[in-house]
């Protein structure tokens, strides 16, 4: 991605400062502090109910924190939420194409969407059917797509305005093994490029792929750093002990 | 185990329009066995789930559910299943007892009289009983909807994927609730896209595109693994995996977690030999710390190369034809 620095290269392209959101009495993101490198992949793991889409909402600027701050891409969550939208990619299982458009018709209305003009459109759809090998495909209505294909389409998409941060939301659930794994050699070329990767999985052999991981439990980031740093740590031998000795300790020992 | 099957499934096909969603499937289930159908999205588990339930007709073959003809003696068969469907089937509006007590009316029994049946699972969510369904978290909604698929005492449990989108450790503890319905004498027919699960099953069946790959017991699966599989791994983590395609006798090489999983093409080579020449290649390209080791094949290494043929290439085609 060649999206011009607005902002000095060190700049996190995340940074989250004691970011915290109650729901009334409920804390549901507890006064978390983290940052994200530019270019980094970063795997935001935690139990259902951890607070982890609480966190994500804050981020992209859906929901207000409650205390707290948080920068992305250089700019201010609170305040700058249109900025931010314009500079970051969203992906998610339940929520990415239009089902009922054809491949073209989502990538022109997205391309619209992010404010880039017919001739950009046109250039980066050509390079992105073709590097999906999707050429003969552009006329097909996207629910006549397999899983795998919609949500590698999905990605690209996201990627389609060169953010400087895409957020993956479940990207691979239900996917196949081998489309999974075609799908991180995506992420891995997207952040190569510069694009910073904020990821979830429910797959644990995924949190190995990330440089860093943090794993949330109840609110609070209970761990964080990469997956061999937190192995070394909890002296267990994959990310899924670590995961099951912070989230539910009295399970630990226990097979899957 | 002895007596006639739970379920027997013969050659059944079923089609919606150009698409074939299953394609001949044949298997059986013993009596107390917990057997699962694994396979991504769009399998066919789900189609064939609801053949098994009696809520669609298939186009050819038979099944046959605890003895009884899934289309012939449906109305006899449908009090004796345990159904969870897919998605989140039960009324949000409702409380957590209210579903629990519609469910057990609509099968013409009451809560109090199968107490016992639902006791280990429904304990659990009891604490939240006046809590309304849609206000549940992930893992309290799947223990309710397995007390609602429990509640008529059935002969039988089909759960079509219940820990999907599910963290890992609401996965195990949704497992270890299984095991104890099995211990109990229940039938388990049970579908899911996470691979590691296979090991909680007694026999699994990798499904893809409508095809039955392989039946076995969970610890024979990587049995039949036609090459030599090895873990290999080093201090460089992105240059490791261009390092092993280039590698002349690669027939595929993926990543697992830390590690890549590494086949070689050749057979009838010791694999004290393929790891003194992988070895050696990877040290050659720059890599440090190579660690080459061989390994019995796992589910997920079975399943890719069972489904990596040349038809998949065709996949796109046929989704293609099917608008």
């Amino acid at each position: 991605m060649t999206a011009p620095l607005e902002s000095d290269d060190r700049t996190p392209a995340i940074e989250a400062r004691e970011l915290t959101r109650r729901f009334g009495d409920f804390v549901a993101v507890d006064a978390i502090s983290f940052q994200v490198r530019r270019g980094e992949v970063f795997g935001f793991l935690g139990a259902n109910g951890a607070g982890k889409t609480t966190a994500i909402r804050m981020l992209i600027g859906l929901l207000a924190p409650t205390s707290g701050s948080a920068t992305v891409a250089g700019h201010d969550v609170a305040t700058e939420a249109d900025a931010i939208r314009r500079r970051i990619g969203y992906m998610s299982q339940r929520f990415s194409l239009y089902e009922d458009l054809t491949v073209r018709e989502n990538i022109q209305l997205y391309g619209g969407i992010y404010g880039l003009t017919v001739a950009q459109i046109r250039a980066r759809m050509d390079a992105l059917l073709q590097r999906l090998g999707l050429e003969h495909a552009e006329k097909k209505m996207v629910r006549a797509l397999p899983l795998g294909w919609k949500q590698k389409l999905a990605f690209s998409v996201a990627l389609l305005h060169e953010p400087r941060v895409v957020f993956l939301d479940e990207p691979t659930g239900g996917v196949d093994p081998i489309t999974r794994r075609q799908f991180w050699q995506m992420i891995y070329d997207a952040a190569a490029a510069g694009t910073t990767v904020f990821v979830t999985t429910h797959y644990m052999d995924e949190a190995e792929y990330c440089d860093r991981i943090s794993i949330m439990v109840d609110g609070h980031i209970a761990a964080m750093g990469t997956p061999a740093q937190l192995k070394q740590d909890s002296g267990v031998a994959t990310v899924d002990d670590v995961f099951v000795k912070l989230a539910r300790p009295q399970l630990a020992g226990t097979a899957l | 185990m002895s007596g006639p099957p739970a379920v027997e499934v013969e050659g059944v096909t079923k089609r919606f329009g150009d698409i074939t969603a299953l394609e001949s499937v044949t298997f059986h289930v013993d009596a107390g066995e917990i057997f699962g159908f694994i396979g991504p999205d769009g399998a066919g588990k789900t189609t064939l789930f609801r053949i098994l339930t009696t809520l669609l007709c298939p186009d050819a073959g038979s099944a046959r559910v605890l003895g009884q003809d899934v289309v012939r003696e449906l109305w006899a068969l449908r009090s004796r299943i345990g159904y969870m469907p897919g998605r989140f089937s039960l009324y949000p509006d409702l409380t957590v007892e209210e579903n629990l007590r519609f469910f057990a009316s609509v099968f013409g029994t009451t809560v109090e009289a199968q107490r016992d049946v639902i006791a280990p699972i429904y304990g659990q969510i009891a604490p939240f009983r006046d809590r309304r369904a849609g206000a549940l978290s992930g893992g309290m909604k799947q223990k309710l909807a397995l007390s609602c698929a429990l509640v008529h005492r059935p002969d039988i449990l089909i759960l079509d994927e219940p820990t999907t989108g599910v963290d890992a450790v609401s996965r195990r503890e949704f497992w270890d609730l299984l095991s104890t319905l099995r211990a109990g004498g229940l039938t388990i027919l049970v579908s899911t896209p996470y691979m590691d699960e296979a090991d909680r099953c007694d026999r699994v069946a990798l499904i893809q595109k409508g095809r039955v790959l392989q039946i076995a017991r969970p610890d024979a699966i990587g049995d039949q693994y036609p090459l030599p599989l090895f873990a290999v791994s080093a201090r460089e983590r992105v240059g490791l995996l261009a390092a092993v395609r280039s590698f002349a006798h690669t027939a595929s090489v993926y990543p697992f977690g830390a590690e890549l999983h590494y086949a070689d093409a050749r057979t009838g080579i010791a694999p004290q030999t393929i790891v003194s020449e992988l070895s050696a290649h990877l040290t050659v390209a720059g890599l440090h710390r190579v660690s080459v080791t061989p390994m019995r094949a796992g589910i997920e290494d079975t399943f890719m190369r069972l489904m990596s043929d040349p038809a998949r290439d065709l996949e796109l085609a046929d989704a293609s034809r099917a608008t």
